[in-house]
């Protein structure tokens, strides 16, 4: 029970020198790039299984945060691309449209890492603390921020002056400073990128240990014995929540750079439902789980889903239902069924009230 | 200002509130009664409108085609509805959020089987020609087709509110509703009530799928634009509350019929989401779970 | 620990229509086991629901100088009322000490939370004495025996510092060994705070009770000491099928 938080760590630590070390000496560019893309959406998948696997909020609409990180991101390199020139795509049209006002700030790089960690905090509290106060739970809150990713979605669809619509930004040709085309900065772009990935990991182990971690799960699981405590489970999921959409934040900046273009199908109900799909695959209370199976489903996105699109889509619905159906605790639980199975022969425990995940939960 | 400026986002977006009432009708059977939350449920409109352009494959004189493929659709999306119920949904009444996304893996599954089976840019559905016509409102031209949707939900409304009050099995519905435990030692079969009541909310979105034929294309896609706003929809309208549902449906079609008229379809999307929102800080109740005495 | 008093004043709760407290009144005061009882339906939890903030009341319930009445849960259990309920409810899938932790949270500042536990508070192992938990810490509270969740639900009520304690049948399923041992905890810790207990168990209510309120289809029936209680010629109506239960040894 207290050992377990130390294993945890040293295996964060084993995957951080697989990932800073040993990938950018083993993998060609190419897989590199890929690997790096993968990170950004296992950053987006720790914050899901905080929210949801620990948190029991169904985040059905994380690409909106992707979006908010992905977009400053993106509308920054595209400024830095164009210099002093208005951005092609906007006088497509009508070769004297002025620069939007609200881009004029991302000019900045300050203000653009400003607004990628900042926008989330501010969305997801104005959403959070107005629903979560008002007892908005479970499926209603899930709709909702799938709504919310529909409504962005469509949002920069139609704004195509102004976003790029659905062809959505590219053609970045440096980074704050750097160019991208440098197989030198590519990798760096890529350390980032991981490395983010391991710190989110660290934040979310500590919080799991934490008193915090313990506070969640029990408001996840009887929300209104915690408020008889003294506690208001608001402020509790609030705070679970916020950081979860920090972190799908940071995962859509860093996708920026690493692939070269955001599109609003990046971030819609599809792209959402993805990033679900990952952390439910992985096991979505398990500190390892969210990251290790948003990459194996963000592979299966990126190769079959363009060399056998029919498919890959069945294989994602399959694994919806499959997962949920047989394995609500994903892969990470398998290990801890098949101990159990093995133990049960043998000696009689005490009835384990405890599912696989809380296992963790207890560590 | 013409008069028509302000009338026709009215008349339109009251269709386009029939449509959503349409197909929120079955939703708000299957979530409000059994508090599944089926994510495939705009495949199974989709399902309806594929009906109504099979059905115009055997019947061609599309008068009486689309007549015919009503209680065809209806049938039909019922008939998956069940199957959904039977192989996997039943397993999963305890755990309501699982089930939402299990649906959304067999909606995924659907769509793609959809855009195999049928051209990918999707069937044409041919209107009947009774329905070609026009009805001058307040010198507005109003299609025939949108008084048709309107029609088409009054009657589905009033046939379920009928069925659920009238009849032996509605009641057993509600006392299932009311008390599961009770309604289970009071020998109703609740296994049974279940799986009726989730085949008819299916297949009424079936012929909501139909209506929408009438009204825009029939692809894969078409199921997905339903989902959330129904759920919002039904959501707004208060759990399990059929007059709720319809009202609800009738101000979103009429709100997004208005914001798309002075702003963009798209922002109108945006705004009718922050109207939600702003609606549920104001009356929660309307979301609020049954009220139950357990802290569960 | 507290001189104040809990007293409740013409509380009057309905559920769309339907009276189901109309206008109760009593105190209850430090040192003393205050007992309310009455048949099934009478309104007993619906008085604690009230009073918590669960279920919205009218009225009147004090503690000391502060209403509590039309607060939020959360800030009335801050005010240092608690309370247990009808099933128990703990954190089935954490152990004993982290539904003990949690409990005891309310009196850190908030930034402690991003800490792991370290070692074990010391009022936890307080609580964990009083009630005798002490050797399942790493227990997980769902694999409890019935008796010792509801000892850990009190024991939650402890570490949690709650000057007013609502306890709504506490020994409903404990043998009767456990009942004595849960007697005891009560008359205890009683001693500095108010303790009022909802009970159908008239053998333990006799053994107990320093005061009774008997409430009957959201009313007060009688109220007073036991004996006073037992010899009212109604409350031996109401309970006609128990009398013998009221009046035997
Ligand atoms: N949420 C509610 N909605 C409607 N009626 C309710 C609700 N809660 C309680 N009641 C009714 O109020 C009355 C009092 O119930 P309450 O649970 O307070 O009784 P009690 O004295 O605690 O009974 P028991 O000894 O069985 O626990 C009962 O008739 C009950 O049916
Ligand atoms: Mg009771």
């Amino acid at each position: 029970m207290t050992k377990k938080p130390w294993i945890s760590l040293g295996g964060i630590g084993v995957f951080a020198v697989l990932l800073l070390a040993v990938a950018p000496l083993v993998l060609s560019d190419h897989w590199l790039n890929n690997l790096g893309k993968y990170c950004c959406w296992a950053i987006a998948a720790v914050g899901i299984g905080l929210a949801w696997g620990r948190g029991g909020m169904l985040v059905m609409g994380q690409g909106v945060f992707f979006a908010l990180g992905a977009y400053s991101m993106a509308m920054h390199l595209t400024l830095e691309s164009a210099g002093d020139r208005v951005p092609g795509f906007m006088v497509l049209y009508d070769p004297l449209a002025p620069l939007p006002a609200f881009w004029e700030p991302f000019r900045g790089a300050g203000f653009t890492l400003l607004a990628i960690v900042l926008l989330p905090v501010v969305v997801a509290g104005i959403l959070g603390y107005a629903l979560f106060k008002r007892r908005v739970k479970g499926a209603y809150f899930a709709i909702l921020t799938q709504a919310l990713a529909v409504a962005l979605a469509t949002l920069i669809s139609s704004t195509i002056r102004e976003t790029g619509g659905d062809t959505g930004l590219s053609d970045f040709k440096y980074f704050f400073g750097f160019v991208l085309n440098d197989p030198a900065n590519k990798i760096m772009v890529f350390l980032i990128a991981a490395g983010l990935l391991v710190v989110c990991l660290l934040v979310v182990w500590q919080l799991y240990r934490s008193r915090f971690g313990e506070l969640l799960v029990a408001t996840r699981d009887a929300e209104e014995r915690v408020r008889f405590l003294g506690y208001d489970p608001a402020n509790v999921k609030l705070v679970a929540f916020v950081v979860s959409a920090l972190m799908a934040s940071i995962g859509g900046a860093m996708f920026v750079p690493i692939v070269g273009i955001i599109t609003p199908a990046e971030i819609g109900a599809a792209a959402s439902i993805l990033m679900i799909a990952g952390v439910a695959f992985g096991g979505r209370a398990s500190l390892f789980g969210p990251a290790l199976g948003a990459m194996a489903v963000g592979w299966g996105q990126s190769s079959l889903g363009s060399t056998w699109p029919d498919g890959w889509t069945y294989i994602l619905g399959l694994l919806f239902i499959v997962v949920i159906l047989f394995l609500p605790n994903g892969l990470s639980s398998l290990p801890a069924r098949f101990a159990a199975a093995r133990r049960r022969p043998e000696q009689k425990a005490a009835p384990s009230a405890a599912t696989p995940e809380l296992e963790e939960v207890r560590s | 200002m013409h008069v028509d400026a302000l009338i026709a986002p009215l008349l339109n977006g009251s269709a386009q509130g029939a449509l959503l009432l349409l197909a929120a009708l079955g939703l708000s059977l299957t979530f409000g009664q059994m508090g599944v939350i089926n994510m495939a449920h705009g495949e199974f409109l989709m399902l309806g409108a594929f009906a109504a352009y099979l059905v115009q494959q055997v019947i061609t004189a599309s008068d009486l085609s689309i007549p015919v493929a009503l209680p065809v659709a209806f049938v039909v999306a019922g008939l998956f509805g069940l199957l959904l119920e039977v192989t996997i949904i039943q397993w999963m009444y305890r755990r309501p959020l699982d089930t939402l996304l299990v649906t959304v893996g067999v909606s995924l599954i659907l769509q793609q089987a959809a855009l195999q089976i049928f051209p990918s840019q999707g069937v044409p559905v041919e209107k009947p020609g009774w329905l070609d016509g026009q009805l001058t409102v307040l010198g507005y031209d109003w299609p025939l087709r949108q008084l048709f949707t309107i029609l088409l939900a009054t009657v589905c409304v009033a046939a379920l509110s009928a069925w659920l009050k009238h009849t032996s099995f509605g009641r057993r519905i509600r006392a299932t509703v009311h008390n599961r435990d009770l309604a289970e030692t009071s020998g109703i079969s609740t296994r049974t009530v279940d799986r009726l009541t989730f085949f008819t909310g299916s297949g009424l979105a079936g012929v909501a799928g139909v209506a929408a034929s009438l009204i825009g294309g029939t692809n894969s896609q078409m199921g997905a634009q339903y989902i959330i706003p129904a759920f919002l929809v039904v959501a707004a309208g208060g759990i399990g509350q059929l007059k709720g549902t319809i009202i609800a449906a009738w101000a979103v079609g009429v709100a997004l019929s208005y914001f798309a008229y002075w702003t963009t379809g798209s922002l109108a999307q945006v705004l009718a989401f922050i109207l939600v929102i702003v609606f549920l800080q104001l009356r929660p109740q309307g979301l609020f779970t049954v009220r139950t005495r357990s802290l569960a | 620990m507290t001189d104040a008093s809990l007293v409740v004043t013409d509380l009057r709760v309905e559920f769309s229509g339907f009276v189901a407290v109309g206008g109760v009144s009593f105190d209850a005061h430090p040192g003393e086991v205050r007992f309310l009882i009455g048949p099934n339906g009478a309104g007993k939890t619906t008085c604690i629901d009230a009073i918590t903030g669960l279920t919205k009341g009218t009225g009147s319930a004090r503690l000391g100088e502060k209403e509590l009445l039309g607060r939020q849960v959360h800030k009335i259990v801050r005010l240092g009322v608690g309370r247990t309920f009808q099933t128990a409810s703990v954190f089935d899938e954490l152990t004993v000490l982290q539904n003990l932790d949690i409990a005891a949270g309310r009196h850190r500042p908030a930034i402690s939370l991003l800490r792991a536990r370290r070692g074990v508070d010391p009022a936890i192992e307080r609580a964990l004495e009083e009630t005798g938990l002490a050797g399942e810490l790493t227990t997980p509270a769902g694999i409890l025996s019935h008796g010792q969740k509801q000892w850990l639900e009190i024991a939650m009520l402890l570490v949690q510092d709650a000057k007013v304690l609502l306890l709504d049948e506490p020994v409903a399923g404990m043998s009767q060994d456990e009942r004595t041992a849960t007697g005891e905890l009560l008359q205890r810790i009683a001693a500095k705070r108010i303790v009022l207990v909802v009970e159908h168990d008239m053998d333990f209510m006799r053994r107990y009770a320093t005061r009774v309120t008997v409430l009957h289809q959201g009313r007060v029936l009688s109220q007073g000491t036991v004996a006073e209680v037992q010899a009212d010629p109604r409350v031996q109506e109401v309970y006609l099928g128990t009398a013998d239960a009221m009046t035997e040894g």
